[in-house]
């Protein structure tokens, strides 16, 4: 028992990395005041490309980095359409997750049988450290992990240093609630905007290379399976907070592994076997995110809401 | 010599000219009114020196050296800062992140040294502000002084600063002009740009006066007078106007009794504590108060526009607390309302003229289809009656200027004949000739018995076109008084939450 509640801790982070790179990258953009609806099929074509690249290059660390620069490349479209030409950020982010998407599915639809060299896959799979991982409960989903989750919580750790003890930090949230004050204050604004945007498109390539590098570990057509919808909904549920998106994450990421593991496995009561059907448990994760938005609504405080400039665009002259 | 040379500065804004040619100089240690109408330029003006809008023509020299600021951060640099309207800060940060933020330095943010920083500056200026608080525990006056010191921290030499006052009660106005002299004696230049003319006397040392975006006259104010200024503000010598307020008897007919109303803000805050007012018959009843004091829920609830949490409106003793417009109408009462925000609340900018004024009639709520033709005829009545400038009732109302909108709102809400008028803010950005019919119109229809709640932000304004004024403050009425200018002194110490006695 103790050692199959280790294991599913274990899934549950596994699971729950690439909707971390994703909401970190999101908490980025929704900082500059850019709620971007493209997570999805910015993890999509970062799922395929950290395949590809992975599966000729047999590096990981070029794979991954390719994923986030493709995903990069996909937030510019939206940059460069609500940014500069001030379309309507909804609109945009919708459009991007259904372009993307679909490409990512053309490109990928012959790769679907392709598997990754098990020299790859050997470098990226989970380290044990010796003693530590073998702590009961804990250990397995502390101590044994592979490197791109404990790269996930580095990236959590360095982004909340950011946003809260740098004048960088400071500054984005300065333009994500008041643009025209940093823009007085002398902050590029537009600036900030290309650049959170550009790096939380990054941050959810990465996230997408995560599914076909370790966890699935291999391309298959829409492979996100709303993972990117649910980092936007993360988002939320963290208040914008990097800190708090980990243990999102990892929350959601648990749910998501609960789902499997109660297809397989009933529950008993009294002698007898309930399954659970998979549709209820996929839609634990909407539904919390209904509930924390319902208590943010009546918690009533202002920390707790989102930036104000959220989804507007900013022009200088228009004052 | 002149310390900033602005020489023929001109901006344009479509077809219209916002300024056409201005020159202007400003020197180091002084205070320099630049007063003018609204729409006559002034603010343009200092948003193009401050780097805000690019001029289409003319230059900018500070120091004898010409300089081009293609954005706010380079004229900072070059020690030029400005103060907008309304304080213009993150309520969600403290004060210190407010005023560090966009700074250089180094990456980490050292907050010990930027809070020396603030102490040693407010210290120097004698300003007083605790740096950790969060903006929104801040009062307005409070919000101003966190903007001055952070145009301070980033060096700035000179300031400008955009109708400040507006805001402010009038000690907390008198607190921010000493505050400008002892700056102004450290050898900073101030623009303060106003329409108040008694701001220019109270503290400036030279006024330059704007009209229609042109510069039409500039002397040390020692040297002018009021009457010299109005002309030129204006273009013609305005008659003295004479308070016209009437005494209110005791035993008047009341045609509203607000009793202890409360009202809740958007974050569970109170909005509206226990307020109590009535309204006679025939009465012109200001509200007086900074801005932001409950103002608008006041009239929001009255017109039923927002939900009431305790207490009760009366209309001729009927009780309309928690009767939804749409009752109300068909119940025959008749309140007309002139929202503060006139493109928000109160018309569809996108739709034609025709159309806005069908929207509060009766005989248009109570039937399916809609007929253009009666609409345009209707329209068309009320450009008449109300010297609208417009093409005619098919042109959309967003593309009339500011005066004929709010005629065109006025004429649709008197057409409906109401017995009870609030408005709020009946001229607020309209020249001298469309107040001027505004408030004649308004005082016409007292005489016909009509009551008018009247929401204002100059007390001059209110104390000469009122018959009582109530004051707000933190979303209480504080006080009432007869619109007599003896009372000024009292009404004002209300505003700034004074309290006291009727």
């Amino acid at each position: 028992m103790m050692n199959d509640i280790g294991l599913f801790l274990q899934t549950a982070i596994i699971m729950g990395t690439p909707m971390l790179y994703a909401t970190l990258g999101e908490i980025l953009a929704e900082r500059s005041g850019s709620l971007n609806l493209g997570v999805e099929g910015m993890m999509m074509t970062g799922a395929l490309a950290g395949f590809l690249v992975g599966t000729t290059t047999n590096s990981p660390l070029l794979a991954v980095l390719c994923a986030g620069l493709v995903g990069a490349m996909g937030s510019m479209i939206f940059a460069v359409l609500t940014v500069s030409l001030k379309a309507n950020q909804l609109v945009a982010g919708f459009v991007l997750t259904i372009f993307l998407s679909g490409l990512a599915n053309l490109i990928g639809s012959g790769y679907g049988n392709s598997t990754l060299p098990k020299t790859f896959t050997s470098k990226i799979s989970a380290i044990h450290i010796p003693g530590l991982s073998e702590i009961p409960l804990l250990g397995p989903a502390i101590f044994e992990q592979s490197i791109l989750v404990y790269l996930g919580i580095l990236t959590a750790v360095v982004l909340w240093l950011y946003m809260n003890k740098t004048r960088f930090g400071l500054s984005l949230r300065v333009v994500g609630e008041n643009p025209s004050f940093a823009d007085n204050a002398g902050i590029p604004v537009t600036l900030y905007k290309y650049v959170h945007i550009g790096a939380g498109g990054f941050l959810a390539g990465v996230g997408g290379s995560c599914l076909t590098l370790l966890i699935v570990p291999r391309w298959m057509e829409s492979i996100t399976a709303g993972m990117g919808w649910i980092s936007i909904a993360l988002v939320i549920f963290a208040l914008w907070s990097p800190a708090r998106a980990v243990f999102g994450a990892y929350f959601f990421g648990a749910l998501r592994g609960l789902v499997f593991k109660l297809q397989s496995a009933p529950i008993t009561i009294s002698g007898k076997a309930f399954y659970i059907p998979a549709q209820i448990l996929d839609l634990l994760p909407y539904l919390m995110t209904i509930l924390v938005l319902v208590l943010i609504t009546l918690g009533k405080r202002k920390e707790n809401r989102p930036p104000l400039w959220l989804c507007r665009p900013y022009f200088r002259e228009d004052r | 010599m002149a310390y900033i040379e602005l020489k023929g500065i001109t901006k344009r804004f479509d077809t219209v000219y916002a300024n056409d040619g201005i020159d202007l100089e400003i020197h180091k240690g002084e205070i320099h009114a630049l007063l003018g109408e609204n729409g006559s330029g002034k603010t343009t003006l200092m948003n193009i020196l401050y780097g805000r809008y690019r001029s289409d023509g003319g230059s900018i020299l500070v120091g004898g050296v010409r300089r081009v600021f293609k954005d706010p951060a380079d004229s900072i640099k070059a020690g030029i800062g400005m103060i907008h309207q309304h304080p213009d800060l993150v309520d969600t940060l403290s004060v210190e992140q407010n005023i560090a933020a966009g700074m250089g330095g180094g990456v980490v943010l050292a907050r010990k040294s930027i809070r020396a920083r603030i102490e040693e500056i407010a210290a120097q200026y004698e300003l007083a502000v605790d740096p950790t608080r969060k903006i929104y525990q801040l009062s307005v006056g409070e919000k101003q002084t966190v903007e001055i010191l952070k145009t301070f921290y980033r060096g700035v030499d000179v300031l400008i600063l955009d109708e400040p006052t507006s805001v402010l009660a009038p000690p907390e106005a008198r607190a921010l002009f000493e505050n400008l002299v002892k700056i102004k004696a450290r050898g900073c230049a101030i623009v303060l740009i106003t329409h108040k003319m008694h701001e220019v006397f109270e503290v400036s040392d030279r006024v330059s006066v704007l009209r229609k975006g042109r510069m039409v006259y500039t002397a040390p104010t020692a040297e002018t007078t009021r009457e010299i200024l109005t002309e030129k503000m204006v273009g013609h010598a305005l008659a003295e106007q004479v308070s016209a307020h009437h005494a209110v008897a005791a035993d008047a007919e009341r045609i509203l009794r607000v009793q202890g109303l409360s009202v809740m803000g958007p974050f569970g805050q109170p909005a509206l504590t226990d307020v109590n007012l009535e309204v006679a018959r025939g009465e012109i009843h200001g509200i007086a108060g900074v801005a932001g004091s409950g103002q608008k829920e006041l009239c929001d609830a009255i017109a039923g526009m927002c939900k009431v949490h305790e207490g009760e409106i009366y209309y001729h003793d009927k009780d309309i607390t928690r009767l939804p417009i749409a009752r109300r109408r068909a119940q025959g009462i008749r309140i007309g309302y002139i929202p503060e925000d006139r493109m928000d609340a109160g018309l569809v900018g996108e739709m034609k003229i025709s159309g806005n004024v069908m929207l509060r009639r009766a005989d248009y709520a109570a039937r399916v289809f809609y007929s253009e033709k009666a609409a345009r005829a209707y329209g068309k009545e009320i450009l008449d009656a109300y010297k609208v400038d417009a093409v005619g009732p098919q042109q959309p109302v967003k593309n009339l200027s500011g005066g004929n909108i709010q005629k065109v709102l006025l004429g649709r809400e008197i057409g409906e004949d109401p017995d009870l008028l609030i408005t709020a803010y009946p001229v607020r950005g309209l020249d001298i000739g469309a107040t001027d019919f505004i408030f004649q119109l308004l005082r016409k229809k007292r005489e016909e018995g009509m009551s008018i709640v009247m929401v204002g932000e100059d007390l001059d304004v209110l104390l000469e076109q009122c018959d009582r004024i109530s004051v707000m403050y933190h979303g209480r009425i504080v006080a009432t008084f007869d619109a007599d200018p003896a009372n000024k002194g009292s009404i004002g110490a209300c505003m700034a939450g004074a309290g006291g006695a009727a």
